[in-house]
């Protein structure tokens, strides 16, 4: 069987800096997975649809406005209504340290802070991943 | 002989046709994935679905060059059909690089349902799935055809499927779609160059999108002329005798604005009526079906090839390089090697 | 034999000897690139400066194509306005830092707002669910606007806005504070980014398709030349095309051809190109590569001068000038040892101040981890006090005027930015080159080819990819508190309960007449503003009728 790790890259919240997020997407794309790209602008509740429509191992977050703490919850909430805390999610962008255990404590696997090598994500994906 | 349907493949099928998006998801990427169950499972859920007589989507191929429009036409495609009450299933088709196997899925953007409104309130009568072509160099992934038979299956009345208009992919959905649109724009100079000969025979309605745009009539016109064209090449005396009413519809529009969008659902429909009227859809999704199990059968011959005794197509490669064998002669070595 | 064939001998000579003492004393590298990965030569000199004369290239500061500069004597008259980008929280909190600012010495305001007031959403909007505050001051309405400006005369100080899409309705709403205290629209000064080519492509703070979205704009040009004279109309701006990823030349050809996309609309819309010509601003980024900036700017000035006169038949000399906004680079701050930032920005500032920049923003350390401190901003600020009053560099215009290298170097910006225009003209100008996606994809493959060269060594970046240390976690970064929200929401409903909801109805109606035919949205957007209209309401009565920008996949 030829199983691709399937990626969702997602922008929540308004900002609308996706450098970030293309960069890793094409790092994500040239390591082999298949990335679906949302744009920018997505409320929690499009993020999960697309997360269990396009069926992903992987959700990864990129948000620069600060309103992490709002969101990454939100999705997680929404991602376990739909039975899918199986997916490992990610997040990334300007989030303060002080602020990553709490995100963790509700699920998010790892923050991405700048300067994190592409290489350093896709490889902690790779080691995560939930098979099925 | 029909396959069994095994427990699990029944319960998928159930939770599917109770419309959890999960399972059918989960289906999809079984059967992109090549895993055998998933073909159970499609199996089952197509099984009860014929039964009920549901198995009456009308499957919307939409191709063109990149940069024609066809996710914004697609997007609104899906309003329209919503507006009508039917559920829209979308499977969006991009390349897989073929460099690292990878893919950059990027159809969705256009197509999200902004109109649901702001914080939520999603459409549930959408299903939109974005598929890699993996191995199939600018063709469709071998999944695409059996994704939309489960899209059908599971209720969604249209199916769309979108794919860039590059190489073997309009030869690929001519045989998955009941009607395929073909796309084109107003280009800058070769206008001519939005079609490619060899291309047109597929196509059962023509869209020249971004319609506002210097040009258009122009491609209106030659497409015309290339169909009437190639009406008279094939000596096709009923078209003839019928006159010009018979050519497929060349429609403008502008998907932007949803200018023309009428139009060309009310070509769809007319096409679709015509179909299912004519007796014509069964014998076309057979000849599809046909098509499709032959080019399984080749990648499964492919397949076998590769599990054959090491280096024997590599030898004989070589024979022939010497001029100690000729090609023919290899492939049927080849042959009775698989057959055995 | 003449000095040029001497000096090509003896420069063909001296090559020779590198040449062959390279093997004993070989060079760091195989190549040497430019921050913005063009190919930096063993030596420059006089060789490399053919083609048109001193005068016709370079010419005298104050004088045309104004490669040395939009004024004769440059800072020797007056230093940059040094205008730090701040705001956030509430409009009460965002007053005080501006005081404290302008009390350090900072010359200028320079607004910030946050993403629901960029996006034409108030606080109260479910979208705006956590943003209320983070990125910038929440302004709903003309009460938020009043605060945010109390004590603050506004014909003292020139102020700038960072805001694109409504521009026109936070324009209006600083003229209806003016009006409040006494001062005429003709007595303001100050700057609304007022550019939306820039968020399609890199920004992302839209709200209406391009069509409409240029039309408020030239709306705002006719408005400001008859009304608010001094007012810059539009900061069309590099700035986050660079920060997206672009190299030094798409940042300059890409912001010039959005600038032709101006010009061209209000041309289009029946203005003469030198009554609104003279207000159009620029904004760049500054980054590292101190000539290669420096050079970056002197260029963009040379070419606007002559599109200007030239494409478009300006023959006000104001016409002709690109003055700009700088503000150092925000992608090139590291979070790892944050103080090195420090050195960073000095650079960046120095090859503003070298390349003759109207005003100035030295970006504060901290920046990659969250919104400055004001211990942070103030050492921002004193980055650029020290090298405008200690440095020297501000004594004679275009100190490096005349180097081999600069001047070639401006030479071959010029030459990939020109060359990158002629390719958006044949894809049909800057709008059209932005639908198609050709614009983002250029920037994309730059953004990317650099992260590559960061991962693989090639291009050192010190602290993140060498000369690391092991770090705690990064104390006393500034939290905006997450009660902002709330305290919004709640004013916008004593707002909407106190206010004149007849008159708030009857000038959203002239908005949405306005919209649906051809006069100018100015009076109606400020009629709405004076009647406690919010931000939100009027933004939705033009979606109305304008719809909503619905951006492709660019991959």
């Amino acid at each position: 069987m030829d199983r691709k790790i399937r990626v969702l890259v997602a922008k929540p919240g308004l900002d609308g800096h996706d450098r970030g997020a293309k960069v890793v997407a094409r790092a994500m794309r040239d390591a082999g997975m298949e990335v679906i790209y949302t744009g920018l602008r997505q409320t929690p509740e499009q993020i999960v649809q697309a997360a269990v429509q396009e069926d992903v191992d992987v959700l990864a977050m990129s948000i620069l406005s600060g309103a992490h703490n709002h969101l990454f919850p939100r999705v997680m909430e929404l991602l376990a209504d739909k039975g899918a805390s199986d997916v490992l999610v990610v997040g990334g962008g300007v989030i303060p340290e002080d602020d990553i255990p709490f995100l963790e404590s509700k699920g998010i696997a790892a923050v991405f802070g700048p300067g994190t090598p592409t290489s350093a994500t896709i490889e902690f994906i790779k080691a995560n991943v939930k098979r099925r | 002989m029909p396959a069994k349907a095994l427990p699990s493949a029944l319960e998928a099928a159930a939770s599917i046709l109770r419309g959890d998006e999960r399972a059918l998801a989960r289906l999809i990427t079984g059967l992109e994935d090549g895993d055998p169950a998933a073909a159970g499972t499609l199996r089952a859920l197509r099984g009860g679905s014929a039964a009920v007589g549901q198995l009456t989507a009308q499957v919307v191929g939409v191709t063109g060059p990149p940069g024609s429009g066809k996710s914004t036409l697609v997007d609104k495609l899906i309003s329209a059909y919503r507006a009508k009450g039917l559920r829209v299933g979308v499977l969006a088709v991009d390349p897989s690089s073929p460099f690292s196997g990878g893919a950059i899925l990027g159809d969705r953007i256009r197509m999200q349902r902004a109109e649901a409104g702001p914080g939520g309130g999603l459409d549930p009568g959408v299903f939109i799935r974005s598929l890699a072509s993996r191995g199939r160099l600018g063709g469709l992934s071998r999944a695409t055809a059996q994704s939309a038979r489960a899209l059908e299956a599971a209720g969604y009345g249209v199916v769309i499927v979108e794919t860039v208009g590059i190489g073997q992919s309009e030869i690929d959905i001519a045989r998955l779609a009941d009607t395929v649109v073909l796309v084109s724009m107003p280009g800058s100079g070769d206008d001519i160059q939005v079609i490619k000969a060899g291309v047109m025979e597929i196509g059962d309605v023509f869209v020249v999108n971004k319609a506002d745009r210097e040009g258009s009539d122009r491609v209106v016109r030659e497409i015309r002329a290339m169909l009437e064209t190639g009406a008279t090449l094939r000596q096709d005396l009923a078209l003839r005798q019928g006159g010009a009413a018979e050519l497929q519809p060349v429609l403008k529009t502008v998907a932007e604005t949803g200018e023309g969008l009428p139009e060309l659902v009310l070509a769809l429909d007319a096409r679709w009526a015509k179909l299912n009227a004519s007796g014509e859809l069964a014998s076309r999704r057979a000849r599809g079906a046909a098509a499709e199990a032959r080019s399984l059968l080749a990648e499964r011959a492919l397949a076998e090839l590769a599990l054959l005794e090491p280096g024997l197509e590599e030898g004989l490669a070589m024979e022939i390089v010497r001029g100690e064998r000729e090609v023919a002669e290899a492939a049927e070595i080849l042959f009775s090697a698989i057959r055995k | 034999m003449g000095d040029t064939d001497k000096l090509r001998a003896s420069v063909e000579a001296w090559r020779a000897g590198v040449d062959k003492s390279l093997a004993k004393h070989p060079e760091r590298k195989a190549s040497f690139e430019t921050g913005s990965d063009a190919p930096v030569e063993r030596l420059y000199t006089p060789l490399d400066l053919e083609g048109e004369g001193y005068a016709e290239a370079i010419g005298l500061p104050g004088e045309f194509p104004y490669t040395r500069g939009v004024q004769a004597t440059m800072y020797r008259g007056r230093l940059w306005t040094m205008r730090q980008y701040a705001g956030f929280g509430t409009a009460e909190e965002s007053n005080e830092r501006y005081k404290y600012l302008l009390a350090q010495g900072q010359t200028g305001l320079s607004i910030a707002f946050d993403l629901p007031t960029q996006i034409g959403y108030d606080s109260d909007h479910p979208l705006s669910a956590g943003e209320v505050g983070k990125v910038g001051v929440a302004v709903d309405s003309l009460v938020d606007m009043e605060v945010l400006f109390a004590g603050i005369p506004l014909d003292k100080v020139s102020t700038s806005m960072t805001i694109n899409a409504p521009a026109a309705v936070l324009l209006a709403m600083y003229v209806a504070v003016a009006e409040k205290q006494g001062v005429s629209p003709s007595a303001l000064e100050g700057t609304i980014q007022n550019d939306i080519l820039k968020e399609y492509i890199a920004r992302g703070t839209y709200i209406f398709p391009p069509a409409p979205s240029m039309r408020l704009i030239t709306d705002v040009f006719a408005y400001c030349a008859r009304s608010v004279p001094n007012w810059n109309t539009i900061s069309i701006s590099g700035y986050h095309i660079r920060e997206a990823g672009s190299t030094a030349s798409q940042e300059v050809a890409f912001t010039l051809a959005d600038g032709i996309a101006y010009v061209d609309a209000a041309v289009k819309a029946g203005l003469d190109v030198d009554d609104f010509a003279p207000r159009l601003s620029f904004f760049f980024n500054a980054h590292n590569d101190l000539f290669e900036e420096a050079a970056k700017f002197r260029a963009a000035r040379r070419m606007w001068a002559h599109i200007m006169r030239e494409r478009f038949g300006a023959v006000n000399p104001k016409s002709w000038m690109l003055r700009f906004h700088t503000q150092t680079a925000g992608s090139t701050l590291t979070a790892q040892q944050p103080d090195n930032n420090v050195v960073r920005v000095t650079l960046q500032a120095l090859a503003a101040a070298l390349g003759g920049t109207q005003s100035l923003h030295t970006n504060s350390r901290d920046e990659a981890l969250a919104l400055p401190t004001e211990a942070s901003v103030r050492i921002a600020l004193r980055t650029q006090q020290i090298i405008a009053y200690e440095s020297g560099v501000a004594e004679t215009p275009d100190p490096l005027a005349g180097s081999y290298y600069v001047e070639s170097l401006t030479d071959r910006v010029e030459k990939e930015a020109l060359a990158y225009l002629a390719r958006i003209d044949e894809l049909g100008g800057a709008v059209r080159a932005i639908e198609e996606g050709y614009v983002q994809r250029e920037i994309q493959d730059a953004a990317y080819a650099y992260q590559k060269k960061i991962e693989s060594g090639e291009r050192v970046v010190v602290g993140l990819n060498k000369f690391q240390v092991p770090e705690g976690r990064p104390t006393g970064l500034l939290k905006v508190d997450p009660s902002v929200g709330e305290r919004q929401a709640a004013a916008l409903r004593a707002l909407r309960l106190r206010r004149d909801g007849a008159r708030v109805a009857a000038a959203l109606r002239g908005v949405d007449a306005a919209a649906r035919g051809d006069a100018n949205m100015m009076p109606p957007i400020l009629e709405a503003v004076r009647a406690y209209a919010t931000l939100g309401e009027i933004c939705d009565a033009m979606r109305a009728v304008f719809g909503e920008y619905r951006p492709g996949s660019t991959f």
